[in-house]
């Protein structure tokens, strides 16, 4: 009896063994298991139709059309006529024979893609032809159309998921289209719809043998929902083609609801390019980091640019709300302001009243570099150590919604940058006062802000005090969003009595200020031009400066204001001869659809600047961008 | 009970029949379950596997009855005369037979083929048996040793030539008889030691292993010596020198047959069991497939017929080798687990019987019996489960096969005929 022992004992151990792996993988390893999600379960998805847009008017901007695809089923390929085959599809032989291996390698009993999208003329021809080639065939698909030319910023585009996108988020498969700019990504989910599923069981060949509990998991599609924007594309073309030939932005914003009626980048392209069987060709260029006109880069909501003169007003605001100056303040300037002792630590000014008092209204209506200077010094200067006093200035502008993400409902932008006292005091080696950061007081200096923030702070001036978030939607399936984000205001840090006089100075620029030859007739306009220098850079050994940005900022009527805009042309030179005359133009075809200066509009069309761009060879997407 | 003897049912372990008619009835139903294709179901047709297999456990009433039918005595005395019909049929293999699957195993009889391995199984067992309970044998003397490794070794080596390594390995199982016998544990020490060095060898490096090894003999030598005094080196230092040689010889050798002598099919094997290579798709897809499939099944299964994994035949073999991978999937850790228990109470309970034999012919046949079973169920579900590498034997009783069936049906029936009678004095 000794010796049976052994295999007594290792029968048992070998039995605890087995079955301690079995509880291992079936207990343990079987709580992961997914009846669903396996090899032996197919899920087929029935895609719904991805949403339309529409713009505030009620117009179609974004719509879908079909597209026909050549499937092919290898293993049902009999021998053909490859010659005519090809000619009948206005393709070559080896671009034949790549596409059909192309299949045969992914499977032979599997339909797959064999050519994309094909011309709609085409489609009709082969349709009759295609029969007699056994195992090819036409699927539709739907894709993208834009009926019009216009806005593919605001669009974005639709394109295959990412893998890692793919794999976090389990409602895209491999190969499937997901919004990746713009609306389309950022209201992926309104308009993608819910896709319908059909489970069934399938063997290791991948052939379906039978459906999946008799299809009680299976659902239907749902399609996308139909989304009504903002914006106004009568408009928003309109100001496209006032951009051709120039780089810039423009925003132009309902003030009294923070809806954006236009948000135009230049150079843009036609969003259809992104459609259809030139895509991927397109997509190449567009795309491409090297592009100088950086087609995909939205300047209206990435560029960063200094804001230039336009931020006089918000330091005249913030001088009156801090009582350091007032209505009746004034300051001299001598062609410029002194800062410091040294001669060149002068700020030159183009006001042109020399020696006598300047007010607020002209300071603002003639942009008199000295007398914000002279305010901002006040400001910095009011609290004992400039840090404190910087921090506090630096509050009120943020207040603004500048020198952060405004919070605007689509995927793209850029922070802005709006110094600090920190900012300064972090500087290694740096003792600062008011005077050695004396450039922010007109803008310049280390402000930047970008041209939907600008619009943003114009509009917060036509509300005298508040600003709804800028944003883009506005109806779900035609139900108005109710997303408090964008329905409450917000308020600045400023009281509504100082916003008077910057309104009424503003009104004075294109009365008899920078802004006086865009003037419009019955239209009362406030606004208030800018001019940027860009600071040097060495191109190609040389030191050069490019040509001022030009920039406008303005909101009219005077009463209940209906627009703000903010327009920003690179290297446009004065503030008053391009953008004041463009966002002119854009206020008159907003609030009379009929333009009153034919002659002004069709200079603006014409305007080229192609060649002041072509001279910077600089690897700078914007200049003014750091 | 001179009447009972007559009829040939008497004193039968109905325990043992039992379990058999169960393992066969289960495993006909996940056969059935595994090769079943259409809505048309065909029981008892040759055109069908479950109803081919249906076919062959319907005939082993007849072939019961037959092994039944004869006496306990007739057994001992032909044992030899088996064992050499045995060998033959296994040399007649290198003439006549078919090759599937690059084995050269069968004997093709139109719809039906024969594996006469699956047979010499039970005559091995008898022939040991038959060696070891003769009165004039003495297994302390290495002479009879050596003819009962011969006895064993000589169809394990003619089946390893077809080539079937894995039921070649099977005849290891008699070591465990042997033992029983008699024969001393260290062979099997020594080669579960080799096993785990050569395991060792492969998955850490020759390097480390040999270093290793060395240190830990090291470290006994020197208990060994703070023990018995210097006078232990003195004396023994050949030993010791060839103990540090031998290793070293066998892991590097090891290493070299690893890397250049073994087939880079059968190394890829080791590998993916060792965890050091995966490769779901390629040569790792059965053992990848299988472990999925039986984790699919969690507590209580998909339910008979209901697993869509075996339905969609995603295991390859699954009705042969693979089999224990639809009672996993279709009927989850209670059904998978009591087919194990199963095996292990047949195992019991035929060592439990062999040992109360007053005859040595009976006992030593039961152990046969039971190691053979013993390592088939361990190679064939530990690969099923993953534990093993892929090492293709039935299941006992249950994978799909004929002569699997009636070679363990044979193997089996004699016991329990031996068992019988083994109150008689006969």
């Amino acid at each position: 009896m000794q010796r049976s022992f052994l295999l007594y004992f290792l029968i048992t151990l070998v039995g605890v063994l087995f079955i301690g792996r079995l509880f291992q993988l079936q207990i343990l390893r079987g709580q992961k298991y997914d009846p669903i999600n396996n090899a032996a379960v197919k899920t087929q998805y029935d895609y719904p139709e991805r949403g339309y847009v529409y713009d505030r008017n009620g117009v179609l901007i974004l719509a879908n059309q079909l597209s026909y695809d050549v499937m092919i089923q290898p293993n049902e390929v009999v021998p053909l006529d490859t010659l005519e085959f090809c000619s009948l599809l206005k393709i070559d032989k080896t671009s034949f024979l790549k596409r059909f291996n192309r299949a045969q390698n992914y499977a032979s009993y599997l339909p797959s893609v064999f050519l994309k999208q094909l011309a709609k003329e085409d489609y009709a021809y082969l349709q009759e032809k295609l029969h007699h080639y056994k195992g090819f065939y036409i699927q539709k698909r739907v894709i993208r159309e834009y009926p019009i030319k216009s806005a593919a910023n605001v669009f974005g585009y639709i394109s295959e998921v990412g893998e890692s996108k793919a794999k976090k988020n389990d409602y895209y498969q491999h190969g499937e289209l997901i919004g990746k700019a713009g609306i389309e990504k950022e209201y992926e989910d309104y308009l993608r719809g819910t896709k319908g599923k059909k489970y069934s069981h399938k063997n290791r060949f991948n052939k379906v043998t039978g459906s999946y509990k008799n299809g009680i998991l299976d659902t239907l599609p749902s399609n996308g929902k139909d989304l009504t924007l903002t914006i106004d594309i009568e408009l928003q073309q309109y100001a496209e083609s006032l951009m051709k030939g120039k780089r810039g932005g423009i925003v132009a914003i309902e003030p009294s609801s923070g809806e954006i009626l236009a948000l135009v980048t230049a150079p843009s392209y036609d969003p259809n390019m992104l459609v259809g069987r030139k895509r991927s060709k397109n997509s190449v260029v567009l795309m491409n980091p090297n592009n100088p006109d950086k087609p995909t880069y939205d300047r209206s909501l990435m560029a960063q640019y200094a804001p230039g003169s336009p931020f006089k007003m918000m330091n005249a605001l913030i001088g009156l709300q801090e009582n350091v100056i007032d209505v009746n303040t004034n300051f001299r300037c001598y062609e410029g302001y002194q800062y410091g002792r040294r001669k060149n630590e002068f700020m030159g000014c183009h006001c042109g009243i020399i020696g006598r008092p300047i007010y607020l209204k002209t300071a603002i209506a003639k942009s008199c570099n000295s007398y914000f200077s002279n305010t901002f010094k006040r400001i910095v200067e009011k609290d004992n150590k400039p840090s404190e006093g910087l921090n506090n200035w630096s509050q009120h502008v943020k207040s603004f919604g500048l020198g952060d993400y405004l919070g605007y409902d689509l995927p793209a932008g850029a922070a802005g940058r709006i110094p600090t006292g920190d900012f300064y005091d972090n500087r290694i080696n740096y003792r600062w006062n008011a005077s050695s950061v004396i450039s922010n007081a007109i803008g310049q200096g280390d402000v930047e802000t970008t041209p939907i923030q600008l619009a943003n702070f114009t509009a917060a001036i036509a509300n005298k005090g508040f600003f709804y978030t800028p944003h883009i939607l506005k109806k779900v399936a035609g139900k108005a969003i109710e997303n408090k984000k964008y329905t409450v205001p917000k308020k600045t840090t400023i009281d509504a009595k100082h916003f008077e006089p910057i309104i009424e100075a503003m009104h004075e620029v294109f009365k008899t200020g920078t802004g006086k030859l865009s003037q419009i007739k019955g239209i009362e306009i406030c606004g208030k031009t800018g001019t940027v220098e860009n600071s040097i850079k060495i191109i190609d050994g040389v030191k050069t400066q490019a040509p001022d940005h030009s920039i406008l900022v303005a909101f009219a009527p005077k009463e209940n204001p209906k627009i703000a805009i903010a327009v920003f042309v690179e290297n446009g030179g004065y503030g008053s001869t391009i953008a004041a005359p463009i966002s002119s133009l854009i206020i008159e075809k907003y609030l009379r659809e009929k333009i009153s200066k034919p002659w002004v509009e069709k200079r603006m069309l014409a305007l080229s600047l192609q060649e002041v761009y072509d001279k910077q060879k600089t690897k700078e997407i914007a200049p003014g961008k750091k | 009970m001179r009447q009972e003897r007559n009829n040939i049912f008497a004193g039968i372990d109905l325990t043992l029949v039992f379990l058999y008619l169960f393992l066969v009835g289960f495993g006909w139903l996940n056969i059935y379950a595994a090769s079943r294709t259409t809505e048309d179901v065909e029981f008892l047709s040759f055109s069908t596997k479950y109803g081919k297999q249906l076919i062959f456990i319907c005939l082993t009433t007849p072939l019961i009855i037959l092994i039944l039918f004869f006496n306990s005595k007739f057994y001992e005395k032909f044992s030899s005369v088996f064992y050499i019909i045995s060998i033959f049929s296994l040399l007649g293999l290198f003439v006549f037979g078919k090759t599937i699957n690059g084995a050269t195993s069968w004997y093709n009889f139109g719809v039906i083929g024969l594996q006469p391995s699956e047979f010499v199984k039970a005559s091995t067992a008898l022939a040991v048996a038959k060696l070891l309970s003769d009165r004039q044998y003495n297994f302390t003397l290495v002479k009879n040793q050596i003819k009962a490794f011969m006895i064993i070794f000589l169809p394990a080596f003619l089946i390893m030539l077809q080539p079937d390594a894995g039921s070649a390995l099977i005849y290891l199982a008699f070591f465990f008889v042997l033992n029983r016998e008699g024969l001393t544990l260290n062979y099997i020490i020594l080669g579960v030691s080799i096993v785990l060095v050569f395991i060792g060898t492969i998955y850490f490096g020759p390097e480390s292993i040999i270093t290793s090894l060395f240190i830990l003999i090291t470290f006994f030598l020197i208990l060994i010596i703070k023990k018995a005094g210097k006078r232990f080196l003195r004396f023994n230092w050949y030993k010791v020198v060839g103990v540090y040689l031998l290793l070293g010889v066998f892991v590097f050798g090891t290493n070299y047959f690893y890397k250049h002598v073994l087939a880079s099919h059968q190394k890829d094997r080791f590998d993916i069991l060792l965890g050091m290579k995966t490769d779901n798709k390629g040569i790792g897809y059965n053992s990848y497939q299988s472990e999925l499939t039986i984790s699919s099944g969690g507590l209580n299964g998909k339910g008979f017929l209901n697993g869509d994994l075996t339905q969609g035949d995603f295991v390859p073999e699954q009705h042969t080798d693979y089999i224990f991978s639809i009672v996993g999937e279709e009927w989850g850790f209670i059904g998978s687990s009591l087919v194990i228990i199963a095996f292990m109470l047949m195992m019991y309970r035929i060592i439990y019987l062999a040992e109360t034999h007053s005859n040595k012919f009976g006992r030593v046949y039961g152990y046969g019996l039971a190691s053979i079973l013993f390592f088939h169920v361990i190679v064939n579900i530990g690969m099923v489960i993953g534990l093993l590498p892929t090492i293709g034997i039935p299941l006992p009783f249950f994978s799909y096969g004929g002569s699997s069936l009636w070679g363990f049906t044979i193997l089996l029936f004699i016991f329990i005929r031996l068992d019988a009678h083994k109150n008689y004095d006969w």
